[in-house]
């Protein structure tokens, strides 16, 4: 019988308030007393060159967990982001360094190839009818191994071009003469910027609406007349290419591409994203929480860092809030 | 009046994979009439109308519309054309607001078309709910709004596309009394601008009450239009039943004893299960007749234990038990086969020999926790001869069998587990007409060996063939019980549209 029917009901019941928003605000108010926590246990913790020193580890992170949110919120999940970050690294290292093309042709080449990496797994995901996990699984070691074989396991260092460093480790806003040595870095403004424009994007735009529509009911928006898979390859693209600003980020501050790095922060952007309230299970997320998201798992382990925590144990308790953050959204949709 | 032909449908055919769906339907509607498509479940009506909103395509056959002979490759075509379904199931993205649903795929834009202008949208919206006399904030999420109104916006968003022919498919499914006389008016409304509307459902009340003519479709063939106010209902319930009664033979009637196995009082499940109560007994077959939705699987989900109850008593063989999940219901004795053989009850990639085996595990058990093999093997053979399995061996996969012979593991799975008590949800759904007459054996055969078989199922003549005692629910509730010569068809469908007096 129908249990198709019975759908409406159950959601129809559900709360009042949107469960994204809950979940933000929770977060945050956790951030918050996080924050105050560490600033008790240790005058260490709130100083100007510790913020900037979380801000700076946050913002990789934190840009790679605004790429995947739009592919969660679709109901997808992008497990190639951290090696797909590496890759363009190695990429811009190839065009600046080996090939001596100037700067901003190796930053273009390295978003570039992003965007056409995440279009691939798109196409995949949207046309071939396969599952997003098993095909950017796949992605993941396919453009790890891309990687090892275009640098030659070797890492590439931007030796020639000190301009390049500064895009991440310059800085355009520097507030010294406010408070002092308060520097902000531009990878941090860089993750400002891109946090704006991808909640723009997400918020006013065809292609967030159709983002969050795809996730709450694919076939509803396929019976409207949507071409639903060229938007869901563009959703793809537009990941990857945010993914490649990452990849942008992280080379120019280690003033070198590695092409070892990168698996294990494709798990740390999802986990940022989960932590803001983007449900796994599709149409449910914001870019301000992923931010926040990433703030909290960079701060806590900052904070347990200066605490003397060894890095074991911080590693265990990173685990600890995942899965603390998804039970509380669990426990909040059930209540509804 | 006769007001404008608005559609006409010729010689349509479409067959999917072993089935034959439609068979040379035609179909006309004209301009400002309701005009209701009636038959069965598995009649054709949804396949036919989901092909005239570009779903499905046809296989063969014409579709002319306003005059022109038109092609309806997907559904923007038909949108275009002003051509709008309402699906039996809602199509709506329930994280979006009201009318980001209504306009879906054609958002107003602003600033070159980058962005969506928000504004516009809900104006647009707030425009179309005036219209249709709707008191409804365009800002809504899906989510926090009751189906009934979750249907008015997705009526809404029919009209938007400015529709002259728009396609209800069971609307009324999910609503109470006030909100259908709320559709109603919107429906009154609509036809008096002239809008041709085709609507499915399976409540005679409401057809006689909205429709001008009616459209009766069965096994997939067009039978037969008349007008709605020359016809009484009961000839359109026989021509939607085709058959007569006494065609169908009386398999010899397997009655059961006196002993009561299973007693359930007062169960209460939200708006699913109104104070159900009923009784079975030792070697009966009982069915469970209504329309989709009524009620009958969740009942059967609730006294399995898969579902949390409200409220309710069950007794099995005078105890008192407490079910409160499957496995307390298996260890009394009671089997639940789901209608979705597939997803619930078959471990497909696994083999006959080890789907017969599955449930009773620790019966098979060596030393050591090893799995005997030779006494799987012993109980594969022996279920699959006598309930005659065709399988090429017991190491045939499952998947590979056809869906009576599914359903018969199934079945040799609950048996070895020692169920008494077995549910049937929809046994015959999905395999053809030969298999079925094989499953109707077999459950005679178990209810002649003891067993208590309660048996949901939409086909109206399967209940009439198999059971001595009916059930019929309506929206949750038993609204009656009728035995021996009593269960004929137009007792069943009464009591199945007999809804709660508001």
């Amino acid at each position: 019988m129908s249990t198709i029917a019975e759908k409406p009901v159950a959601a129809a019941s559900a709360q009042k308030f949107g469960s994204s928003a809950t979940q933000k605000l929770l977060a945050f108010g956790s951030l918050v007393v996080m924050l105050i926590i560490f600033s008790l246990a240790t005058p260490n913790f709130f100083r100007v060159d510790n913020m900037i020193s979380i801000m700076l580890s946050t913002a990789v992170a934190g840009v790679l967990g605004i790429g995947v949110t739009f592919v969660i919120i679709t109901g997808g999940i992008d497990l190639s982001i951290g090696t797909l970050m590496t890759f363009c690294a190695v990429i811009t290292g190839v065009f600046i360094t080996n090939w001596h093309f100037p700067v901003l042709i190796g930053v273009l080449a390295g978003l570039l190839t992003g965007s056409l990496i995440g279009c691939c797994s798109g196409v995949l995901v949207s046309k071939l009818k396969l599952p997003p996990f098993i095909v950017t699984l796949g992605m993941m070691l396919i453009v790890k191994g891309l990687s090892l074989v275009i640098s030659g396991t070797k890492p590439i260092y931007f030796v020639d071009t000190e301009s390049f460093n500064l895009i991440a480790m310059g800085t355009m806003l520097d507030l010294s003469a406010i408070i002092p040595d308060f520097a902000i870095p531009n990878a941090v403004l860089i993750f400002f910027g891109v946090a704006a424009i991808a909640g723009f994007i997400l918020n006013k735009t065809v292609l967030g609406r159709y983002t969050f529509a795809m996730g709450s009911n694919e076939e509803a928006v396929r019976l409207s007349g949507v071409n639903v898979d060229a938007w869901k390859i563009g959703i793809y693209t537009l990941s990857g290419a945010i993914v490649g600003v990452a990849g942008i980020l992280i080379a120019s501050r280690l003033n070198s591409a590695q092409p070892a790095l990168g698996q294990g922060y494709e798990l740390d952007a999802i986990a940022a994203a989960v932590i803001g309230g983007v449900s796994l299970s599709g149409g449910e997320g914001t870019i301000l929480g992923t931010v926040i998201g990433a703030f909290i798992m960079s701060v806590l382990i900052n904070g347990l860092r200066i605490l003397n925590v060894p890095q074991e144990w911080q590693t265990v308790v990173t685990g600890l809030i995942v899965i603390f953050a998804v039970y509380t959204d669990n426990l909040r949709r059930r209540k509804g | 009046m006769l007001s404008e032909q608005l559609l006409r449908m010729e010689g349509i055919n479409k067959s999917f994979p072993g089935v034959n769906a439609l068979k040379d339907v035609r179909f006309e509607a004209r301009a400002g009439e309701v005009h209701a498509l009636l038959g069965e479940n598995g009649a054709g009506k949804s396949t036919l109308m989901k092909i005239l909103a570009g779903v499905y395509s046809k296989d063969t056959g014409r579709i002319i519309y306003k005059g022109k002979e038109i092609n309806l490759p997907n559904p923007r075509a038909a949108q275009h054309l002003g051509i709008g379904i309402i699906h039996q199931e809602l199509n709506l993205a329930q994280h979006l607001t009201a009318a980001q649903n209504i306009f879906i795929g054609r958002e107003p834009r602003s600033l070159l078309g980058l962005m969506l202008d928000e504004k516009q949208m809900n104006e647009d919206a707030k425009k179309l709910f005036a219209m249709l006399r709707l008191d409804l904030d365009p800002r809504t999420r899906v989510m926090d709004l009751v189906v009934a109104k979750q249907q008015m916006i997705e009526i809404a968003k029919a009209l938007s596309f400015n529709s002259g022919l728009l396609i209800m498919d069971e609307p009324t499914a999910a609503l109470n009394d006030k909100e259908t006389e709320e559709l109603f008016r919107i429906i009154r409304h609509l036809k008096d601008g002239g809008v041709g509307i085709i609507y499915i459902s399976h409540r005679m009340d409401e057809i006689k009450k909205i429709a001008d003519r009616i459209t009766v479709m069965r096994d997939g063939a067009w039978i037969d239009t008349v007008n709605a106010a020359d016809v009484e209902m009961d000839q359109i319930i026989n021509m939607m039943v085709g058959r007569k009664l006494d065609e169908m033979s009386r398999a010899p009637g397997v009655t059961g004893s006196d002993e009561v196995v299973l007693s359930v009082r007062n169960l209460n499940r939200g708006g699913f299960i109104k104070d159900a109560c009923f009784e079975v007994h030792r070697g009966e077959i009982l069915g469970f007749a209504g329309l989709m939705g009524a009620g009958r699987t969740e009942v059967a989900r609730a006294v399995f234990g898969a579902d949390r109850v409200d409220s309710g008593e069950i007794f099995i063989c005078g105890k008192k038990v407490r079910i409160r999940q499957p496995r307390d219901a298996v260890k009394h004795g009671v089997g639940y086969l789901s209608e979705d053989r597939k997803r619930f009850g078959l471990a497909l990639g696994m083999d006959v020999e080890a789907n017969i085996a599955l449930a009773s595990m620790e019966k098979f058990l060596g030393f050591g926790g090893v799995v005997n093999r030779k006494a799987t093997r012993k109980t594969g053979a022996q279920f699959v001869e006598s309930l005659a399995i065709k399988t090429p061996s017991l190491a045939q996969k499952v998947r590979f069998l056809s869906g009576g012979n599914q359903q018969k593991v199934i079945i040799a799975k609950w048996i070895v587990r020692n169920s008494n008590i077995l549910f049937f949800d929809e046994p015959t759904r999905g395999i053809d007409v030969g298999a079925k007459f094989e499953v109707y054996k077999l459950l005679n055969r178990l209810a002649a060996e003891g067993k208590t078989v309660i048996m949901i199922s939409s086909e109206m003549l399967e209940v009439i063939r198999l059971c001595t005692r009916v059930l019929v629910m309506c929206e949750g509730r038993i609204t009656g019980e009728l035995s021996g010569d009593e269960i004929t068809q137009e007792n069943i469908l009464r009591l199945a549209t007999l809804r709660e007096a508001n």
